[in-house]
């Protein structure tokens, strides 16, 4: 399951920095709003599949990364995905026998929690935005988890 | 424990579990940077070398978009730029026209100001930029321009186009700038009603076409169509800058405020090109005197009435 032994760090570098453009890419304002959290899914899915070249460390690297790249207060998304990526390493090998529905399921609970945290932080920042808009990206996530573990997967686990 | 470690074993769990501990740690550390950050203060180094890091990425996003931009410039018919050279010669002689008479109002203009003992006016310049097409953040509106500390921009500058007030900057990195526009729903620029001097204040909504602004009593004498300039308070923008035109008033009866909205005057979604504005006093300030933060004498208005009360 770990899979390639000598280049597993950097083959999420790899994958964590595309996620970090797929974050960024100039979309259509409709689609901008719809548009998946792509690097706190690769954070989950390292967690789940690769928990000890993607643990925590990762995870907090990946969301300073976030934060410098959108200008947001340094910190946020770093706190937001430590959270998120310490429930799944602590409930990964249950998580692993879960159907893929039920995968699905748990990374919806998961995105909810982060979109919450974020909601909260801006709160506390003092730049709070009750859109509803804001929890999109929560059910579009959980809809492409299935093919997004599947892909990733096969491009960074042996078979 | 040795069991676990026999060759051949493929997933080793750690002998002690940290794991808690670990998040707890990294928990701890974002919140001490988010404190440090949301001062301002303590990360700007941090904040500008992250920046920095991330300049070759933004460029990875912006380039296909700027690529096609090239092609299709490139790619234009004859016809077309013969007919665009000829449109846009056209207006560089209005234009021209136009700054000659400017010029000799600016001067007379300088002049009555040393009369009547005003301050002469800022001198101002400006530096073209490029919005980069990066999406930054869904909720609010912020957008990235190619120009940072390295072309001498600072934090709070502000930006503008042909056709008015874009927004100021917020995060300056070397290589590139945050700016938060005006229809941003954390930002506010004090504006004054072109027509009578009536001075209140524009907040953005979260819709690029659209300001409120929320804090005009219901008698207030403003009505559609009166143009908003920049105040020149608050000093972060100058003084006359057109900023919006007002689309609508509503006077509920039974309200104390009067509901208005406006509609920026420049194009803040759809701008590729900004302007960066420098403003500095023509002559210096003498040092003993402290400079007043907000400088009411710089208005070009005449005597604008008294600010509403409740």
């Amino acid at each position: 399951m770990i899979g390639d032994a000598k280049s597993p760090r950097l083959m999420l570098l790899v994958v964590a920095l595309v996620a970090l453009v797929l974050s960024a890419v100039p979309l259509p304002h409709v689609l901008d709003l719809l548009r998946p959290d792509f690097l706190l899914l690769t954070v989950i899915w390292f967690a789940l599949m690769l928990p000890r070249a993607g643990g925590l460390v990762t995870a907090w690297i990946a969301g300073v990364a976030l934060d410098a790249f959108h200008g947001v207060v340094l910190g946020e998304n770093a706190l937001a995905f430590v959270v998120v990526a310490f429930l799944v390493h602590r409930f990964h090998l249950r998580m692993r026998m879960y159907p893929l529905s039920q995968q699905a399921l748990v990374v919806l609970l998961l995105l909810l929690l982060y979109q919450f945290l974020l909601f909260w932080i801006d709160g506390v920042t003092g730049h709070p935005l009750n859109a509803w808009v804001r929890w999109l990206p929560v059910a579009t996530g959980a809809l492409l988890w299935p093919v997004l573990t599947g892909y990733l997967g096969r491009l960074l686990t042996r078979r | 424990m040795p069991a676990l470690r026999e060759p051949g074993a493929r997933y080793a769990p750690p002998r002690v579990s940290t794991l808690g501990l670990r998040a707890l740690v990294l928990i701890a550390l974002s919140i001490g940077l988010m404190v440090a950050d949301h001062r301002q203060q303590g990360l700007a180094m941090i904040r500008s070398g992250l920046s920095a890091a991330a300049w070759p990425l933004q460029m990875l996003v912006h380039s296909p978009v700027a690529a096609w931009d090239w092609l299709s410039a490139s790619t234009r018919t004859r016809h077309d730029l013969l007919a665009e050279n000829e449109s846009l010669r056209n207006t560089a002689r209005e234009n021209d026209l136009k700054l000659l008479r400017l010029e000799a109002i600016e001067q007379e203009n300088q002049r009555l100001r040393a009369l009547v003992n005003a301050a002469p006016r800022d001198a101002e310049h400006v530096q073209a930029a490029t919005v980069m097409r990066v999406d930054l953040d869904r909720l609010r509106h912020r957008v990235l321009i190619d120009r940072g500390t390295r072309d001498g921009v600072t934090r709070s500058q502000p930006i503008i186009d042909a056709s008015g007030v874009v927004g100021q900057t917020i995060n300056v990195g070397p290589l590139a700038a945050e700016v938060i526009l005006l229809s941003d729903p954390t930002h506010a620029i004090p504006v004054q009603v072109e027509r009578n001097g009536l001075r209140t204040i524009a907040v953005g909504t979260g819709d690029s076409d659209r300001l409120a602004l929320p804090y005009l009593p219901r008698n207030a004498d403003v009505q559609a169509d009166d143009l908003l300039v920049s105040s020149g308070l608050g000093g972060v923008f100058p003084a006359g800058l057109p900023v919006a035109r007002i689309t609508e008033v509503k006077r509920d009866p039974s309200q104390p405020l009067a509901i208005v909205n406006a509609r920026p005057a420049a194009g803040l979604d759809r701008d590729r090109e900004v302007l960066l504005l420098w403003s500095k006093p023509r002559v210096a300030l003498p040092e003993a005197e402290p400079p007043p933060p907000p400088a009411p004498q710089r208005d070009t208005r005449a005597k604008p009435r008294p600010a509403p009360t409740r």
